[in-house]
């Protein structure tokens, strides 16, 4: 049935590509992505340079390629610790119940009363440049989604009659956690995490883009679009390259979420 | 309130994770002996933490956000002067937000699976696949560069504010209007509308007079939601098109180290968010007479 489902197969096919991208893609090209050539400044779209090259002579297509890995690299890793600690505190929260759970979501209250990309903002402002504290900055902003998430799955389905035939046989709570319930929460989790990537690529993009991300000289997607916009005129695909990168992962993560949360809601 | 005090309260500690000595990084590894102590008295950072929250708050309450380092100059004035131009900044993406979203998600919900909706849904997943970041210079490239209908930067008229607005407002748009056409399939079997047709209505009256009214209320809920995606883009569509606001105003006290600038910026930002999901929070009384606070 999944098959049936347009999105999913169109959004499938884009991140499947995206990440053959970034797995091989490096290897594709024989240019060094960093390597400065003054005498290609600028350099139109040729056989040698593909998407040309920008203002200090670098290979575009190189550094889109790069980009790719570490793009994908930061909202993959970004996305499994917000998975992860979240799942940990929601569904922690909802078992212990009572004063703990209402203590545990208060604090998760006030860290959502912020808007997310300003908490990161504010975070990769304090904390400096470098991709550690970028990631950390993301997953600041991303694990109270999660943690709600499961808390509200893990409430409903705790007094479901396989976790009460698994307390009865004496199960303790990471026991509980682990293996009955967070495979339960998993459907919606994975449709979370889905649109988690793709948000998590715009804002590492914006991020860069204002630069308190991925520090130059390495190649982000968002720290492209910004060092190629004085140049919009004369060399229009330093912004174009990236900005179309962005937008097709973008695109790719959203419709395979879409798909999958069909797919889910299809099967309940 | 006690999530005003709770954000209040976070984006002190934030500042609490800078690393090494936050007086060094403004003033740079040459600085005087007497300068550091000097400052570090000004800022009170010699205290204790617990007076340094307590003198936060007191400060807070009225009004006194400190000293900019870089502007030499109090926070709340510099805040002030800029705030006006990012709400003109937000209010008027979020009506661009509205006037394209309403159309989509009416075409979309009116006859779902059909031609109106395919069309109006690609239109919608393109808008939230474009990043702010790509959508601002292609605006510019093409209205101000090539066609020169629009100025390329900076605040005046309307003019400089329509692709500032676009930039801001059009994933928004392509959120809302999925909203909208989820919501507005979802009234569609409500007995009210098999009434309203029964009475012989027709389509266009139904949908706008029943069916919209009553599918508002979850695309109200994620505006609020949203509202923050608004406040935060701000800061993006200002740096693009240098647009003098409380975004601009931040990424440069970010880049000057200026610490008590950057606090106050982030402040206001999250408050702002708290004030509008509680102004969200009244709106549900004003579409729907059923949630009206005290209503019986």
């Amino acid at each position: 049935m999944i098959a049936r489902n347009a999105a999913v197969i169109v959004g499938g096919a884009i991140v499947a590509t995206l990440v053959i991208i970034a797995a091989i893609g490096p290897f594709m090209v024989s240019v060094d992505p960093l390597a400065i050539d003054l005498s290609q400044v600028f350099a139109r779209p040729s056989l040698a340079h593909w998407l040309g090259c920008d203002a200090l002579g670098r290979d575009v297509l190189a550094r889109i390629l790069w980009g790719a890995r570490l793009s994908l690299m930061v909202a993959i890793a970004v996305v499994a610790f917000s998975l992860i600690v979240g799942s940990l505190i929601g569904g922690s929260a909802a078992l212990a119940g009572g004063r703990i759970d209402n203590l545990v979501m208060r604090g998760v209250d006030i860290v959502m009363a912020f808007p997310g990309f300003l908490l990161a903002i504010a975070l990769a402002a304090i904390l400096g440049p470098g991709l550690a504290d970028l990631m950390f900055a993301l997953t600041a902003m991303g694990w109270t989604g999660y943690a709600r998430l499961v808390r509200g799955e893990v409430l409903a389905l705790r007094e479901r009659e396989y976790v009460a035939a698994a307390r009865a046989l004496g199960a303790d709570g990471r026991r509980l956690l682990l293996r009955h319930l967070l495979p339960g929460v998993a459907g919606p989790l994975a449709v979370r995490a889905t649109f988690g990537i793709g948000g998590i690529i715009v804002a590492e993009a914006a991020l860069s883009f204002l630069g308190l991300g991925v520090p130059a000289p390495a190649p982000s997607w968002g720290n492209m679009l910004q060092a190629g916009q004085p140049f919009m005129l004369v060399a229009p695909s330093l912004t174009m390259a990236p900005g179309i990168a962005i937008g097709l992962a973008v695109l790719g993560f959203n419709l395979l979420g879409d798909g999958l949360a069909q797919a889910i809601s299809g099967r309940q | 309130m006690p999530v005003a005090i709770g954000v209040a309260t976070l984006t002190f500690l934030l500042t609490q994770l800078i690393p090494g000595d936050p007086v060094i990084a403004m003033l740079g590894d040459n600085a005087q002996p007497a300068d550091i102590a000097g400052m570090r008295h000004q800022l009170g950072l010699d205290r204790p933490l617990w007076a340094q929250y307590g003198a936060f708050l007191n400060g807070l309450a009225r009004g006194d956000l400190g000293e900019s380092i870089a502007m030499r100059a109090p926070v709340s004035r510099l805040i002030a002067e800029r705030y006006p131009a990012t709400v003109e900044l937000a209010a008027a993406g979020l009506i661009v937000a509205i006037v394209i979203a309403l159309p989509l998600g009416l075409i979309a919900g009116a006859n779902p699976g059909g031609l109106g909706d395919l069309g109006a849904m690609s239109v919608a997943l393109l808008g939230i696949s474009i990043p702010h970041i790509y959508l601002g210079p292609l605006l510019m490239i093409i209205f101000s560069l090539d066609l020169r209908w629009l100025p390329l930067t900076g605040r005046g008229g309307i003019a400089h504010l329509v692709l500032p607005a676009i930039t801001l407002g059009l994933s928004l748009a392509a959120i809302l209007a999925r909203m909208l056409r989820q919501s507005l399939i979802g009234v569609r079997q409500a007995d009210y509308m098999r009434t309203a047709r029964g009475k012989g209505l027709g389509p266009i009256a139904v949908l706008i007079h029943h069916a919209l009214r009553n599918a508002l209320m979850p695309v109200v809920t994620l505006l609020g939601l949203e509202a923050g995606a608004l406040l935060t883009g701000s800061i993006i569509a200002e740096t693009i098109f240098s647009w003098p606001g409380l975004g601009r105003l931040l990424i440069t006290a970010i880049s000057n180290r200026d610490y008590p600038l950057v606090q106050g910026c982030v402040l206001t930002f999250a408050l702002s968010y708290v004030v509008v999901n509680l102004m969200t929070d009244l709106a549900y009384g004003v579409i729907d007479p059923r949630v009206r606070v005290g209503a019986k």
